[in-house]
């Protein structure tokens, strides 16, 4: 019991020191300070991920309208109730490995949620929390 | 639809007579498939697949006309689709947009697309499926606590919530199941 508990710790801890970066976010992560980015921080992006604002259709939304509230388990679309892949790398290995997907839905879901495109420092934030997850 | 059949078969069968290998393998594919070929073709292009499958079910080019696809996939209008930013760089919509068109529904030897190539012929090109009149007519009497009222479903639009089997492809009704509502027989 108390060996497999051990084990599971480590196994957690090297599950997240693996995820914390992938080339594509060390990549993203230089293009955001590039443009004018401080450092990152997870508890920044943790709240912002949270913080509710009124979309494009005058309701309530923050990113965890779609992602859900546990990363480690699948979200579902608000309109459409599509299952959308959980969004934590440690349970999806697909996830943050695609400069463009990765881009590409920044765009789309800042759009939806705060009317309006991120900046690099929030992108950075959102990501320095996703990949601890 | 006759005549377009006996057409389809004499093409064939011309092509055949040229001699080329490869177009009789084609017809032989063809015609054991056709009987098979009731529902409509399943989605088979990875681009398409992962670009409009991940905001909703990735609807089969055979539920829509060519000239349906041609004014959705559209630079100007996947920027507001529906209310949504789908946007695509121009490599990712060209070939998307040529995969539409290949397979749109009179392009198509299926059954179902056949219908929906038939209802659509003439008149304006719906932008949506649920506004062809054979997808209208198949669902009318659908209530509307199934539909809109339901959870789960939502709307009209999202067929692979009630169509089990709709990423393959298939609607028939032994394969319906409306969530929340015990099957009706
Ligand atoms: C309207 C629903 C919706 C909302 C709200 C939403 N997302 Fe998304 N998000 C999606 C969908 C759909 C995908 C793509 C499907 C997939 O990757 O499984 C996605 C993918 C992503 C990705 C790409 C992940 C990868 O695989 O590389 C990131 C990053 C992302 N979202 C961040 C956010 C952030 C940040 C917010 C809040 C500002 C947010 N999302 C709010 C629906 C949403
Ligand atoms: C960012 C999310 C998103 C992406 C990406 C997206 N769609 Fe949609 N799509 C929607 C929404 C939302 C609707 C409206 C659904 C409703 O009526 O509730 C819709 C509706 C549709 C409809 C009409 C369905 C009907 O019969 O009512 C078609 C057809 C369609 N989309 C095709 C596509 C194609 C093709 C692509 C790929 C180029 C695509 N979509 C990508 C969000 C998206
Ligand atoms: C609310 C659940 C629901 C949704 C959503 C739905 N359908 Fe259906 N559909 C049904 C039912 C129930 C039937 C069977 C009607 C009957 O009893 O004959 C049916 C029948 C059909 C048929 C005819 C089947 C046959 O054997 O003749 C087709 C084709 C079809 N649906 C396609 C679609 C498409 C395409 C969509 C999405 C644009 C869709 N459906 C969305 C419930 C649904």
């Amino acid at each position: 019991m108390k060996l497999h508990k051990i084990l599971m710790a480590a196994g957690m801890l090297l599950a997240s020191s693996v995820a914390l970066a992938t080339p594509a976010t060390d990549e993203l992560f230089a293009r955001y300070k590039a443009e004018g980015a401080a450092g990152f921080d997870a508890a920044r992006g943790d709240k912002s991920w949270h913080k509710e604002s009124r979309g494009e259709d005058g309701k309530l939304m923050s990113c965890a309208t779609c992602h859900g509230e546990d990363l480690s388990k699948e979200g579902h679309h608000h309109k459409t109730n599509k299952v959308i892949g959980p969004m934590a790398p440690s349970a999806n290995k697909e996830r943050f490995t695609d400069v463009k997907k990765i881009e590409k839905w920044f765009k789309r879901n800042c759009n939806d949620v705060l009317a309006r495109e991120c900046t690099a420092q929030e992108k950075g934030d959102y990501l320095k929390f996703l990949l601890g997850k | 639809m006759r005549t377009n059949f006996k057409t389809a078969l004499l093409a064939a069968a011309l092509l055949m007579s040229s001699g080329s290998a490869l177009a009789e393998g084609n017809f032989w594919m063809w015609l054991v498939n056709f009987s098979r070929q009731k529902e409509v073709q399943p989605v088979d292009n990875k681009a398409y697949k992962d670009e409009c499958g991940s905001c909703h079910f990735a609807y089969q080019p055979g539920l829509l006309p060519g000239k349906s696809w041609a004014k959705l996939l559209d630079e100007k209008a996947l920027a507001d689709h529906f209310g949504e930013d789908a946007s695509l760089d121009k490599d990712t919509l060209k070939e998307i947009y040529d995969y539409t068109m290949a397979n749109a529904a009179e392009k198509s030897y299926f059954k179902r697309s056949r219908k929906i190539a038939l209802a659509t012929e003439d008149g304006e090109a719906p932008l949506r499926i649920t506004e062809v009149r054979y997808i209208k007519r198949t669902h009318h009497d659908i209530p509307e606590k199934m539909v809109k009222g339901n959870k789960d479903v939502k709307s009209q639009a999202y067929c692979n919530a009630c169509h089990t089997k709709a990423e393959e492809g298939i609607f028939d009704e032994d394969t319906v199941d409306i969530p929340n509502f015990p099957k009706r027989d």
